[in-house]
């Protein structure tokens, strides 16, 4: 009789299926609300490493907002952001455009433009920190034996140079993936829409603005949202590179964050710098539903 | 001070020692001026705090990765030997230095994990209250080997207090690293010893075709030790000894801060990029003619870069306008958490390894690279094995402590993890700002620490 109750029970609407969501929500919770929550709580507190806090308010994101340090790292971050972004939209797309095309050595093409996706940060930013080194830059090696020029470019060692470094690398990490999303999409674009606008005498650029681009909108918006996010809230790349240096001019959220929570001891404080990324990491995601909603 | 509370100290123990009748016979032919002094002889009386170490005990032992490759090698010969003679275990978790500090805060705060910690700096005021109390250990090894340099008092004993929270285990002493026949070539026979010397060398150098490379990017070693020095050196200080008022932006800053334009003027281009190992490359490969540097740069060089060695020499940083030494170095220390399961064998383990008989293989065999902190090692067969790693015996002794003129604790860990002193002089350097602004602008960030 009880085991009877007890089959009822779990077969109402919705008690079987909560139970089944039972672990995944409890992953969720313990690995991703509650670093979250503790994260956020944090940031309310003067917790230093070691010993325990009490409740400030909002004194931390008050004295951020009085930190010239920080009003440099948001700009950086910004910067690092919008320029990392908008040049890995541009190349990726254009790679795709090129790769989805027939020729030769395709699956190989295909294969290599994923690499700087595949290959470790650390180990890639490694690698960029040598060829951008202030003093034994293999670039700068080359362009001296060349006879372009005498001295080494100082890559890292000049605010602007090491903005513009580090964006770089950014970039070069970043193609395969909107290169990759893009590709897929469009393989997914019916080839008679093409046929039919070439019997209409369109022009490539036509075409391209058109078919491709409206019909890769979801897709591309999608893979951009994604691209902020991570750009946005980057970390090693930075770290491995300069610190955050030339006098703070490549500092984003993330490193600062870390330096002054981590290195510094402070978590209160290192908590409200990174609680900077989730507003405008929320936003980004929520105009991207909505256009996504409206295109639907 | 450090001195008077240390000779204070003798002579009460001294006198415990002698009501307790083990003193020893000629203690009644001694002067009053000598029961005030360290006493080899006496020294070596001294008996070691009784440790019982613990059943079946595991040591678990969180320390940075060497420098030099033979750091490691006879680090672990010590702990078999210990391992031997005890018959406890150890474990011993090397880590990147600096990732140390982030790891052994984390411990502290959820209580758990290793039980000693080579840490740096300031780490154990960050959390002083995790901490075993190790006066016992430290007490007795200053008394057998001629007491702790003042520094490392300061370092080591909770602000204000008697207690030893963590033992200073070495420093990894800076020193000026130059070309020799660069430096003859320039007109000079060696790199005066004085600021204004200095310069006038160093430009003389850049003359030549052989600039200089001080770190100006945010290399934690490298970075803030000659940017500390060069502050202190002309009388500038981040905080006062009250610990509260903020002194940066004063007169000598400003002064330190025109004079390093000059010395900026003689440095190799994107030293403002540089991390910890960028001197040392530019140094081996030629670039540059001097940085200031651990005994890595010797190390190295004597062992892959014979003719740069045959041309290297050492001298201690020069004397600023402030008359005296007042340097910045590394100093590792180690020290022990309360929730170790092992405190006695976690003390007892510290305490064989300052024993001479592996101290001085340590120094020996890394070749000065960490510099000691007891005074008795200032004698130490190791710093004769080359007039080069010489000077780095002097770096203790010259050095102040990191937040000077205040105490340690969580702001002068964050001012020197935000790099307040490194990028206040890159300010001037390669941001183009005036001193008086950059002082300014390093208060604002000190004024937030410090509250």
């Amino acid at each position: 009789m009880k085991s009877g109750q007890s089959v009822g029970f779990l077969q109402r609407k919705g008690v079987l299926g909560f139970l089944f969501t039972v672990p995944a929500d409890a992953i969720l919770l313990l690995l991703l609300a509650y670093p979250f929550v503790l994260g956020i709580w944090l940031s309310f507190t003067n917790t230093i490493i070691g010993r325990t806090g009490s409740f400030v308010g909002l004194e931390n994101y008050i004295d951020l907002f009085h930190s010239d340090v920080f009003w440099l790292t948001a700009f950086n971050t910004v910067v690092y952001t919008v320029g990392a972004v908008f040049f890995k939209l541009i190349l990726g797309l254009g790679l795709a455009i090129l790769l989805n095309r027939d020729f030769k050595g395709k699956g190989l093409m295909r294969a290599i433009v994923l690499l700087p996706w595949i290959v470790p940060t650390a180990l890639s930013t490694i690698a960029f920190w040598w060829i951008f080194d202030s003093n034994f830059s293999c670039i700068s090696w080359l362009f001296m034996k060349l006879g372009i020029m005498h001295a080494p470019i100082n890559f890292l060692g000049s605010t602007v140079n090491a903005r513009i470094s580090v964006i770089i690398v950014n970039i070069w990490r970043g193609i395969p993936f909107f290169t990759i999303g893009l590709l897929a999409g469009l393989q997914t674009i019916n080839h008679t829409l093409y046929e039919a606008a070439d019997i209409d005498g369109a022009t490539p650029w036509i075409k391209f603005k058109s078919i491709t681009l409206p019909l890769l909108m979801p897709l591309l918006s999608v893979i951009t949202t994604f691209s902020i996010i991570w750009t946005f809230a980057d970390f090693q790349l930075i770290w491995i590179m300069t610190r955050g240096g030339p006098d703070n001019a490549t500092h984003i959220f993330g490193t600062f964050s870390f330096q002054r929570a981590i290195a510094g001891g402070h978590l209160g404080e290192g908590a409200a710098i990174s609680a900077f990324i989730f507003p405008v990491l929320f936003i980004c995601v929520l105009i991207t539903s909505k256009y996504l909603k409206r295109e639907n | 001070m450090g001195e008077k509370k240390k000779k204070e100290l003798t002579r009460r123990d001294f006198i415990k020692k002698s009501a307790a009748g083990v003193a020893g016979v000629g203690l009644a032919t001694l002067s009053m001026d000598s029961l005030f002094q360290w006493n080899p002889a006496l020294a070596a009386q001294v008996s070691a705090p009784p440790l019982k170490i613990e059943k079946n005990a595991v040591l678990k032992i969180l320390r940075w990765s060497g420098f030099v490759k033979s750091d490691e090698q006879v680090w672990n010969a010590n702990t078999k030997k210990w391992e031997k003679e005890t018959g406890a275990k150890v474990v011993t978790e090397y880590l990147s230095w600096e990732d140390v500090r982030s790891k052994a805060a984390m411990e502290a705060s959820v209580g758990a994990g290793h039980d000693i910690v080579l840490g740096w700096y300031d780490d154990p005021h960050l959390y002083p209250d995790k901490l075993l109390d190790v006066s016992d250990v430290a007490t007795y090894l200053g008394k057998k080997y001629g007491g702790w340099y003042p520094v490392c008092e300061m370092y080591g004993k909770l602000y204000g207090t008697d207690k030893w929270i963590a033992l200073p285990i070495g420093s990894a002493g800076i020193c000026i690293n130059y070309r020799k026949s660069w430096v003859k070539e320039a007109g000079f026979e060696k790199v005066p010893g004085d600021i204004p010397g200095f310069i006038k060398c160093c430009q003389a150098l850049k003359k030549k075709g052989h600039p200089t490379g001080f770190a100006l990017g945010h290399a934690v070693g490298d970075g803030n030790t000659w940017t500390h020095w060069w502050l202190w050196s002309h009388g500038g200080k981040a905080v006062e000894k009250d610990g509260k008022t903020i002194a940066i932006n004063s007169k000598e800053t400003i002064h330190a801060l025109d004079a390093v334009k000059e010395l900026y003027e003689t440095m190799i281009p994107g030293v403002a990029s540089w991390l910890d190992p960028h001197n040392n490359k530019a140094f081996l490969s030629g670039q540059i003619s001097v940085t200031s540097n651990g005994n890595s740069i010797f190390y190295a060089s004597m062992k892959k870069f014979p003719d740069i060695n045959k041309d290297l020499m050492t001298m201690n940083f020069p004397v600023g306008p402030v008359g005296h030494p007042a340097e910045l170095s590394m100093i590792s220390q180690a020290f022990v958490f309360k929730h170790t399961p092992v405190p006695n064998a976690a003390k007892h383990f510290l305490r064989f390894m300052f024993e001479k008989a592996q101290y001085g293989k340590w120094e020996s065999e890394t070749w000065g690279y960490i510099t000691q902190t007891l005074k008795d090692y200032y004698n130490l067969p190791a710093w004769k094995k080359d007039p080069r790693i010489t000077p780095y015996r002097e770096c203790v002794k010259r050095m102040l402590w990191n937040g000077y003129a205040g105490p340690m604790g969580p702001a002068s860990a964050a001012a020197m993890s935000e790099y307040v002193v490194v990028d206040m002089f890159a300010d001037v350097c390669v941001g183009g700002k005036s001193p008086k602004a950059a002082a300014l602008a390093a208060e604002r960030k000190l004024k937030k620490f410090y509250r």
